[in-house]
Order: structure tokens, then sequence, then C-alpha cells
């Protein structure tokens, strides 16, 4: 058994961690230090490299280069050991549709090493928590997508693991069912170490305590929601409301303010000096009607955009 | 013994599927009853030359069951949730394999019954016969997890007509030596023509072990190999 981290406060550790398929490089050399009981979200667009870095930290992906240890075990190693101590909720449900929910739990908790006994009592709290107690029974393929995704986290937390991997836990969800996911999850800060990917920005700035940026396998920003949004605080944002924008008036606006984005019937746009003057009178003589003018509290979405030069959600 | 939870779970998923379970029982039945009335004009569809063919082509179903059952896991993100326990890749093997086995016995006495009321007669041990056929059941449901380790499954049916046409041929219900010496040969490197020589030879002619024992031997190694290989190409699944 191997105990290369020295610091015991340190759930995962990565090193210069890469994983090329073919001439694609999926994670380019990531370094993470994650800390013990922290919820920490990698949060990328689709293909930025999330699920392949999950996936080499579940020991699902043999890294190209580079090493990780989960709670001081090696992935490579001692895979049996880090299996042994983590769980993963794959972004897929990953459910078996033929049994029910206390079957799914119960297969869980048994391949884990647990007893009849433990998996029922355990089985138990986790339906109670995920508000899946009154269909337990029932065939899980019969369940709405949110509970089918409950009880998939549901069935990470069984073998109550010291480190669980949250793949997009919320995507497809409606709105009302991330919103109850995201209690689950919270319910679960500071009693495990989580890592969670999503490419929704609400999620990883309500839920974590930190966050890496990814895009195209690198990470190129960390720390927490604010420290994040504090790192382009000398920026302003002004949101534009207008009818008849054309192309021709973005564009000429963009040669004055690189950083505009398109929203729903207007743009917004960044710089670290804004001339509200200047922007409605070039517009005015674009002949666009504006409707409104106001400034906007940094997001996440603006510090990727400022980052990687396009939105989080292309 | 973690993998008796994913082999309970399999079982099920077996159990559910009941039309192809239904299917792997009856279809050799019928057949023995439709090929067996040709036994007066043939000698090789006697009850005891048939039997053993039969039971082959039934173990066939189970090699594409077992195999569809792994591929399909293997295809959906199950898998890769069952992949983050501590279970080793012959862990996994033997849940894949396990719920089987009571199926190929079951098809075994099935189809042998039916022969018995058909007239099956036998000089032999018929004890040594269900031995030959139990490991070269094995030997299918390996076959099986060779399949689903390596294919989607969306080609695992192209594997179970590959391995049918090669217990057809294998002298399931003709004689091998109608296509001539070269192709006997061929077929005498697969594990399925040594099987029916074995369990013929004890039927039909009374042979004991000592003189099946090459065929025994030949199907106990693709049997051990089968395996071996349906653990090494699932390791090789494991860890990408």
């Amino acid at each position: 058994m191997s105990n290369t981290t020295s610091d015991n406060r340190i759930a995962i550790q990565t090193s210069n961690i890469s994983r090329n398929f073919g001439d694609f490089i999926a994670v380019n050399g990531i370094d993470l230090s994650i800390n013990k009981g922290e919820l920490f979200a990698l949060l990328g667009p689709n293909g930025a490299g999330k699920t392949t870095t999950i996936k080499m930290l579940c020991c699902l992906l043999r890294p190209t280069s580079g090493t990780a240890t989960i709670m001081g075990h090696d992935t490579l190693k001692d895979p049996i050991a880090v299996k042994q101590i983590i769980d993963l909720s794959p972004q897929e449900t990953a459910i078996a549709e033929h049994l029910n929910a206390w079957e799914n739990l119960s297969l869980m908790g048994r391949i884990h090493g647990f007893g009849k006994d433990e998996v029922k009592k355990r089985s138990e709290e986790l339906l109670e928590m995920m508000g899946l107690r009154s269909r337990a029974k029932e065939q899980v393929r019969k369940y709405s997508g949110g509970m089918k995704r409950r009880l998939s986290i549901a069935m990470a937390l069984v073998s109550d693991p010291q480190v669980l991997f949250l793949d997009e836990p919320t995507l497809g969800l409606d709105p009302q069912s991330r919103r109850s996911t995201w209690e689950h999850i919270t319910e679960l800060k500071g009693k495990k170490t989580i890592v969670l990917t999503t490419h929704y920005l609400e999620e990883a700035d309500s839920l974590a305590d930190r966050i890496a940026i990814i895009d195209e396998g690198n990470i190129i920003a960390l720390g927490t929601p604010g420290e994040l949004k504090d790192s382009i605080s000398d920026m302003q944002v002004m949101v534009v409301k207008a009818k008849s924008l054309t192309n021709d008036a973005i564009e000429g606006l963009r040669k004055i303010y690189p950083e505009i984005k398109e929203v729903d019937g207007g743009i917004e746009i960044k710089a670290k000096e804004l001339n509200f003057n200047e922007i409605v009178d070039y517009l005015r003589s674009k002949e666009v009607v504006i409707e409104s003018t106001s400034q906007k509290q940094v997001t996440l979405d603006d510090v990727f955009l400022h980052l990687t030069g396009k939105e989080l959600r292309e | 013994m973690r993998f008796l939870a994913l082999a309970q779970r399999n079982f099920k998923e077996m159990f559910l599927d009941y039309l192809s379970l239904g299917l792997a029982m009856g279809l050799p039945i019928a057949l023995l009853l439709i090929l067996s009335p040709i036994s007066k004009v043939e000698v090789m569809f006697s009850p005891a030359n048939l039997a053993p063919g039969i039971t082959l082509f039934a173990f066939v179903m189970l090699q594409f069951s077992s195999s569809m059952i792994l591929a399909k896991d293997r295809d959906s993100a199950l898998l890769s949730r069952l992949l983050t326990a501590p279970l080793k890749p012959k862990d996994f093997i033997s849940a894949y394999s396990l719920p089987y086995i009571p199926v190929a016995i079951i098809q075994t006495a099935l189809i042998f019954g039916i022969a018995a009321l058909l007239g099956l007669e036998t000089s032999g041990n018929l004890g040594l016969v269900f031995l030959v056929l139990f490991i070269m059941s094995l030997g299918y449901i390996g076959l099986g997890m060779v399949a689903g380790s390596r294919l989607t499954y969306k080609q695992v049916p192209y594997a179970y007509t590959a391995v049918l046409l090669l217990t057809i041929f294998g002298g399931a219900w003709f004689d091998l030596e109608v296509f001539g010496s070269g192709f006997q040969s061929v077929m005498n490197l697969l594990p399925f023509a040594h099987a029916l020589d074995a369990t013929r030879d004890v039927m039909v002619q009374g042979a004991g072990f000592s003189d099946v024992a090459v065929d025994f031997y030949w199907v106990m190694g693709y049997t051990i190999v089968f395996f071996a290989l349906g653990i090494f190409l699932f390791r090789r699944k494991m860890v990408e």
C-alpha cells in the first residue's frame, strides 16, 4: 500500500496528470490538491476534460502521464485501496433498471463488502434523505429522471465513501429537481470530500467551496467562487436591452470593447473602463432603439468569458 | 464473496428476460423432437448420438445470453459505477457467469430426460457424459465472457452465429468424416468436436474415462483458456 501524500489534510492530490486519446489531449498536466471535507467543483463546458479527470481519479482511466493519490493511495499502484474509499455517481444515470430502489442500494452496499443489516440501515436513511422511501419497492425504470438521479447519488453514498465523485449530478434535470438535488448535496457538505463536475455556473457557485475552471484539458483558474469573481472585480459589466440590434452594430462596438456577449434581448459589455455615454451614442448612431441600460454583478460566466474569450455554454 | 451480490442481480436480470430463457430451454427440446424420427433411417440421429449435439446447441444460447448481459452493462453507465467497487476482474467474470450454470444443468437434464423418453440407451457411465457436458457448458459461458468483454452488444450476435456454426460443423448432428480429413482436422482443433466425441463414445461404445481422456482434456483446456481470456479482456476494459 502506498502512502505518498505527506499532508494528512489532503484528500486528493494530482501531479501533472494527463490523458491523451490518440493525438487529442483530453487532460493536459493538471495539478490539483483537494482538502478533506471540501466540496470541490470542476467547472467547464462539455468536452473540457472534467469527466476524463474524474475517471482517472476513480481508477477507470489510466493517465497517459502524471500521478494521482486519493487519501494517500496511488490510483495506479493501489486501485483496490482507492476503490475501498471512493464512490462515483456517473454522468449517465447508472442504475439497474429492473431492480427496485432497495435492491439497487443493496447491490452497491454489498459489493463494497457491507453486511445485509448494515446495508438495510444505510438504505433506509438514504431513501429517506433522498425522498424515495414511498416508492422504494417499485422497479426504478418507472421513476422520473429526477428520482433516478437522486437514487444514483444515494447508490454512491450507500458504501459511506470518504471521497464522493458526482459527475454532472443535475444534468438534464428540470429546475425543481435540480434545486432538490442541490439541497441533498448541501447536506453532505463537510461530511465527505466531494468532487463535483458541472457546466452549470449556478451549481458550482452555490455548492462549491472551491472551483477549478477547466477548458480544453487545462485548469485555467482555481479558487473560491468569491475569489474567482474578485479576480475580475475591476471589470465593469453593462447590460443593454435593445431592439433592432444588428450584427454590424455589435461588431462595431466589439472593436472598442472586445468582450461582448449576446444575451436574451440585448448584449452584455465587459471592460475595465466602460464609457456608458459612448456606448449609448454609438448604438443610437447605428439606429438601435435602446430599451434600458444597467450595470451587472460579475458572475462565473464573466470569469470564464474573460479567461477564454468564449461563453461557458458554447 | 462480494461478487455474489452482483451475481444475484445478474440472475434476476437473466430471469426477467423470460422469453430468451424459455427459448434457451424450449428450442433445443423442439429440435430434439423434430430430428429424432430421422433415427429410423440414419443412426446419427439416434437419441444417444443426438442428445449431446442438441445439448451443445442449447449451450450456444447460454454463450449468447451471458455475453449479451455483460456487453449491455459495459455499454451502459452501470458498469462504470460497478467498476469503482473494490472487485477484481475475476470477481466480475464470476458474477456474470454464475447465473448461467444452473441453467446449463437444467438444460442438460431436460434434454437427456426427453431423450430417455425417446429411447436413449447408453452403454457407458452417464456421470462421465454429464461431467464432460458440464465442463463444456462452462466453456460456452467462458466464450460468452470473452465476447461480452470485447464486443458491443450489437456485435455479440455475430459471435453467437460463429459459435453456432462451429458447433454444428463440429459434428452436432452429423458425422465429421463426410467433410473429409482436412475439415475434420480443423474442427478437431476446437473443443466442440471433442466434447461430442467423448460423450458419444461413452454412451454408444461404453468408453471409460481413460478412453476419452484426450477429448476430456481438450474440453477442459479450452474452458480454462476461455475464462482466462475473458478475465484478461475484462481487465483491459476496467482501466482503459
